[in-house]
């Protein structure tokens, strides 16, 4: 008797291991569905979808081409159905497992029966069997997925009042609660100022902005700087380099020789749009059919301004190697608008269903062309010509001096000449789209008519009419359930470093689900029903509390939410990589902080361009430019899209290949490489070292001067003993010799000061060198 | 190094560190810039995972891979076929092509004129391998060689098929072979990323490279392919400012990491102690890069092999000896690129120089290894994005021509890890057009590669967006017959 009950405590023992393993890998691989132990009551689109997603329904889900044993899972008509080779059996049984084919197949110790076959390299987890079976027992309920049911505003859960400040606190703090979470105190004013600045400007906050902040008590002092922030120029910027990299914009044409494009002033209009605080619904719709839309002055002809818009639509790739076949490359264009706009506007993975049905989601290849076929009108050609035939493919426009003088006065054109643009047009007469087989572009199928997949809003076209000015009603109906979700989730992941919905590019099946589903539907109506508007959809999120928490990491966040999904802490964030560069610039009085204009060429190794090159092309050779361009924004850097700015990918810049919504964020060797040796880094640090000891102030106040320009706070006591052992060692050594500290000055191309004592200067540069490589200086705490 | 190491006085905080964090670790462990051996003792496995352990045993442990960009005509190099010198200026029959689309240079042209090797063969070796004339030195080493001829691809433009060849895929942003071997299996060293790019340009009509070739994708920015070039800034930035020697860069980081220590204790944030370490390498690499890529310590006999040019930083010949240096220090995947082959016109001129720039270091690579005793672990490849067609572009006249480009096969050679040497696999018809026996398509290619080195093309997948990728997208099958 003894034995056995040791025995069984054994395997109770084991099977609370296995359990627990179990749920930390689904913890780890589906964060947000929330499952330590087996839930009470078995969710189908939280716990049970995810599961045959992405283990079932390749084989047995909507690609009816792919579709094994003619059975289907992924809609219950499909899997309660008498099977077809055992019209007797079926693949559920609500409420009966055990007469549920799919579930014996699932636990089958036989391997030819077993689901899914060792073959594919797919296995279930014993926890994932166990939720499947009491989700059968419990009745098997399907329910639709939930991105394709409008959103809803739910009631506001209750919370600590003292704590919150709106409506998003108290879901975060309703959810922190379930998870056994505290949110942290809020962040220092220090602390809070710079993530501030930077999020809402790409810019640190000058030492002036911190004292004034740090000064100002007054109840809505933050307030204040947030609104102040808000009518900042830099705004704009700030905001645009997240949607250059979803609208894949560049300054150069793609493909082999790669030649230049002027794309440029369209770059301006989305920094302006943001500044002028267009709303969603306006910038959404100027982009993808501004050449459509009534003009407000109500003349037929669209206004320049809405023509120069759409220019998203023409910022892919476009080929200029001679021997193309001009179809095949027509038709990858049009692909790759399709694909954007599904990634972009809708964070679905259309290009899944240009070849076949899409295995996971309910998008056929059928509505995979129809929603081709908005894109397919442009009179346009594969290959319009070779290298520097043209830097702006028709249709184009030409925008000129008298343009800027009036509507377009946001556009920086530095000369007289009139620049051109690539625009969107259709062709008078609407051009067929066919489906085509297999993605071939010269294997047509079934001719195809405007569409869109009825499985998110069906596409009724008395309702919105034909071509794109119809597909932008469809998008902003208020049924639709994807185009405010994505769009504030987008937001929402600029700010807190992860979306509501982790996989901002995809709200599919295969997708992660939402860690506050309700706050996400919550924020999506306000969105909408607030006009769109999305400076007060930012100014809800940075003045929540939630947004205000410390950064600071317990052992206790470590263990339960290393990543974060529940917000009990602020998000340390290193910073975009355009924004390093802007932040160095900034901090060293160096910014040239004009707004738009041609992309600049700044300090470049030599030879990049040059080894890569066919040697064809204004673009086959790198000409830096110099002065005032060397000192633009990281925004502003040519991105020649063959070699794209070194620095830039090394901190996990887009190389503006394709329409990307989320970007890596790495920590290597090469990032440190460029912290110490980029001219344009230690450039900054120079400059900084010369106007500090120009100031008449002791050597202590300009180190300390230093580090609040570079850490945007005051350093602690045990900081500065640091930090002046090792300007002093510098100093004493560099007085020996005087050479040395000629040589580390002479850096960069920025106009030294004149100051007559090298070695103090030099061993200050070198300071201020070692503050910007630290941790912090690159970090949003 | 070890030494270097060691000198950074707040080493001590990596215990502290990995006691800190479970959870830092899983996102340092799958750079491929990290790097076993950073952690020594019990660490070290647990750095390694997951990845970084082959599917089965490997027969080759790290590729070279020599591309020859711009695609080399087969019908110069290794796919001997004397009927078109019989049949030079007749027209290509309506049979052979088969409905063949045709690049825009020459989808107008009313004649197909069909014309032969201007250079001629030999047979080499025990295998019997026929070889232009062109490439002496690598006819002396066909015994190692494994040539397939029956390469094909479905990209008809150099783009496309250039990211195919390297991509698995002709458009889009997919990582690259190299990205996947660094993911897959990790670096060998802890000083070299495991996946290293050298360009060169050659004398032919060139087309450019491009980053797309060697990025990541949608891997991790780690497994990205760093360029090395064999100027002075081997790696980009490696070198210090002006006036900053070794010892101040120490002292530097040793104050740096007393602050960042300091910032650690406030933020709670593992990321610190990671970024730590990562100037830590970093300052390891400026020393160990330059002493590998700096070839004037070459002996004599080195550079005899790979011929004088070889010691020209920036050269075919030098970059295919840094590969060599590379490979050995353990880095997976040296991916060559060597511009120049794209003979549309002017063939019998361009190409000698192509062959000249590059055959002697080809072979010379194949006779390095071998004497290192390096050859069974490396898998050396040769070859270009498709062939070129056994019919004339533009004007045909005997002593000048010009090949368009041909995707329906084109020969490579494959050498050393795990290849059989001395045989030729496969065979085209007496015109050079189809393939008769044994194709490859670049899917086979891929997944046979990724066989030699231990993994399964099938199993090493990475989900994102919702769809498993690989390399070999939904198709491949091992080519068995070139296996030993």
């Amino acid at each position: 008797m003894k034995t056995l009950t040791v025995k069984l405590k054994f395997y109770v023992i084991l099977c609370l291991i296995t359990v627990g393993i179990a749920s930390i890998v689904w913890n780890c691989t589906r964060a947000s569905a929330e499952t330590t132990s087996m839930p009470d009551e078995v969710d189908y689109n939280f716990h049970i979808r995810p599961i045959l997603s992405d283990r079932c329904f390749k084989c047995h889900g909507p690609d009816a081409n792919k579709r094994e044993a003619n059975l289907r899972l992924d809609t219950p008509e499909g899997a309660f159905a008498a099977l077809k080779d055992n019209p007797k059996g079926h693949a559920l049984v609500a409420g009966n497992p055990e007469q549920s084919e799919m579930f014996l197949r699932i636990i089958s110790k036989d391997s030819t029966l077993r689901m899914p076959p060792p073959s594919s390299n797919l296995k279930l987890s014993q926890y994932e069997i166990d939720l499947i079976e009491k989700w059968i027992k419990q009745g098997a309920k399907y329910k639709p997925h939930w991105a394709f049911i409008a959103p809803r505003k739910t009631r506001v859960p209750d919370a600590d009042e003292d704590w919150t400040v709106n409506e998003i606190d108290n879901f975060v703090y309703d959810k922190m609660q379930q998870k056994g979470l505290d949110p942290n105190e809020e962040a220092s004013k220090e602390q809070l100022l710079k993530r501030l600045s930077f999020d809402l400007t790409g810019l640190p906050p000058t030492v002036e902005m911190q004292e004034k902040f740090l000064k100002d008590t007054s109840p809505n002092t933050y307030e204040k700087v947030v609104d102040e922030l808000l009518k900042n120029k830099h705004y704009g910027e700030k905001m645009a380099t997240y949607w250059l990299d979803v609208a894949r914009y560049a300054d150069s044409h793609g493909y082999q020789d790669d030649g230049l494009r002027t794309m440029w002033p369209w770059r301006d209009w989305v920094i302006h749009a943001y500044n002028a605080n267009y709303p969603y619904s306006k910038f959404l719709s100027w982009q993808l059919a501004g050449d459509l839309l009534p003009n407000p002055d109500g003349s037929t002809l669209p206004s320049k301004e809405m023509l120069l818009a759409t220019g998203f639509n023409r910022n892919h790739k476009i080929t200029q190697e001679g021997g193309v076949i001009d179809e095949e490359y027509r038709v990858e264009y049009v692909t790759d608008r399709t694909n954007t706009f599904g990634k972009a506007f809708l964070a679905l993975t259309f290009e899944c269903a240009k070849c076949h049905d899409h295995k996971y989601d309910p998008i056929s290849q059928k509505d995979y062309y129809s929603t081709f076929a908005f894109f397919n009108q442009v009179p346009e050609k594969g290959l319009f010509g070779t290298i520097d035939a043209s830097f702006a493919d028709p249709p184009n426009m030409a925008i000129t001096d008298a343009d800027v003088k009036s509507l377009l006065n946001f556009i920086n054109k530095r000369d007289t000449a009139k620049v051109m643009v690539m625009v969107m047009k259709d062709t008078s007469k609407v051009r067929t789209t066919y489906v085509l087989n297999r993605g071939n572009y010269d294997a047509h199928g079934d001719s195809v008519t405007f569409g869109l997949p009825k499985s998110i809003l069906a596409y009724d076209t008395t309702k919105y009419g034909k071509g794109r000015l119809g597909l932008v009603k469809w998008m902003l109906d208020a049924n639709n359930p994807l185009t405010a979700r994505v769009f504030v989730n987008r937001i929402w992941a600029q700010f807190f470093g992860r979306g509501i919905v982790k996989t901002v590019g995809d709200f599919g099946m295969q997708g992660e689900l939402p860690s506050h589903p309700e706050l996400l539907d919550w924020l999506a109506v306000d969105f909408r029903e607030n006009g769109w508007n999305v400076k007060r959809l930012v100014k809800q999120v940075v003045m929540s509390a939630t947004y205000r928490q410390s950064s600071v990491i317990t052992e206790k966040h470590l263990k339960t939410d290393p990543e974060n999904i529940f917000l009990a802490r602020a998000s340390r964030i290193r910073l975009p990589a355009e924004n390093v560069r802007d932040f160095v610039l900034a901090s060293s009085d160096i910014l040239n902080n004009e707004i738009g204009g041609p992309s600049v060429k700044p300090y470049q190794p030599k030879g990049l361009w040059e080894v890569a090159t066919s040697g064809r092309g204004s673009l086959s050779r790198y000409v830096q430019d110099h002065e005032s361009d060397l000192y633009r924004r990281g925004m502003y850097v040519f991105i020649k899209r063959t070699v794209p700015p070194p620095t830039m990918l090394i901190f996990d810049a887009s190389n503006r290949d394709q329409c990307e919504v989320q970007r890596s964020r790495t920590n290597t060797p090469l990032q440190a490489l460029v912290m110490m040796n980029d001219p344009q880094m230690v450039e900054g640090s120079r400059v900084m070292a010369e106007s500090l000891m120009m100031e008449k102030s002791s050597v202590d106040e300009k180190l300390e001067k230093a580090f609040r320009k570079v850490l945007c706070r005051k350093p602690k006591e045990k900081e500065m003993a640091i930090i002046k052992q090792y300007f002093d060692s510098e100093t004493s050594l560099l007085k020996k010799d005087a050479k040395k500290a000629e040589k580390i000055l002479n850096i960069g191309e920025y106009k030294h000061l004149g100051v007559p004592d090298k070695t103090t200067t030099a061993a200050l540069m070198q300071t201020i060198q070692m503050l910007y490589n630290m941790e912090e200086a690159i970090m949003r705490g | 190094m070890e030494n270097e190491f060691f000198k950074n006085k707040l080493n001590i905080t990596r215990r502290h560190f990995l006691s800190k964090s479970a959870v830092g670790l899983g996102s340092m462990a799958l750079g491929s810039l990290l790097i076993p051996g950073l952690f020594t003792g019990e660490e070290e496995n647990l750095a390694q995972l997951p990845l970084g352990l082959p599917h089965f045993a490997p027969k080759a442990k790290r590729v070279i891979y020599l591309f020859q960009n711009g695609a080399p005509s087969q019908l110069e190099t290794f796919d001997y076929k004397p009927m078109l010198n019989k049949m030079a200026g007749e027209d290509l029959p309506e049979s052979i092509r088969g409905g063949q689309r045709l690049t825009g240079m020459t989808a107008n042209q009313t004649k197909f004129p069909l014309i032969g090797s201007y250079f001629g063969f030999k047979q080499y070796g025990q295998s019997g391998a026929w070889v232009s004339d062109m490439f002496p030195n690598m006819a002396k080493i066909v015994d190692d060689l494994c040539i397939i001829k029956t390469m094909n691809t479905e990209a008809i433009n150099h783009d496309p098929a250039l990211t195919f060849m390297q991509t698995g895929a002709q458009v889009g942003n997919r990582p690259s072979m190299g990205a996947w071997m660094s993911y897959g299996l990790g670096s060998e060293n802890k000083n070299l990323p495991a996946f290293c790019v050298l360009l060169s340009r050659g004398r032919g009509n060139g087309q450019g490279v491009y980053s797309k070739l060697w990025t990541n994708g949608f891997l991790d920015s780690t497994h990205q392919g760093v360029v090395f070039s064999s100027g002075e800034d081997p790696i980009l930035y490696l070198k210090d400012g002006e006036g900053i020697d070794k010892d101040s860069r120490r002292r530097m980081l040793d104050k740096l990491a007393e602050l960042n220590h300091l910032g650690f204790e406030t933020s709670g944030d593992p990321e610190v102690q990671a970024k730590v370490q990562q100037y830590e390498m970093a300052y390891r690499m400026q020393t160990a890069v330059p002493e590998l890529t700096d070839l004037s310590k070459e002996p004599d006999h080195i550079v005899k092999m790979y011929g004088p040019e070889c010691l020209v930083p920036g050269t075919y010949a030098a970059n295919v000896l840094l590969a060599r240096k590379l490979s050995e220090s353990g880095v997976r995947f040296v991916q060559l690129y060597h511009q120049g082959w794209d003979q549309h016109g002017n063939l019998p001129n361009e190409m000698p120089l192509q062959a000249e720039d590059v055959d002697r270091a080809s072979a010379a690579l194949i006779m390095d290894l071998k004497q290192r005793g390096l050859l069974d672990e490396t898998l050396v490849i040769w070859g270009g994005e498709f062939g070129r067609t056994n019919y004339c572009q533009g004007a045909f006249t005997k002593d000048n021509y010009g090949r368009d480009h041909h995707p329906r096969a084109y020969s490579i050679w494959m050498a050393g890890g795990g290849v059989k040497p001395g045989i030729v696999y496969g065979e085209t018809d007496e015109f050079g057009y189809n393939i008769i026996k044994d194709p490859v398509h670049i899917h086979d290619f891929h997944a046979t590669v990724m066989h030699l080195l231990g993994l399964n093309h099938e199993q090493l997948t990475y989900k994102h967006l919702g769809r498993r990728y690989r390399l070999t997208d939904v198709a491949g099958k091992l080519v068995p017959g070139i296996i030993v």
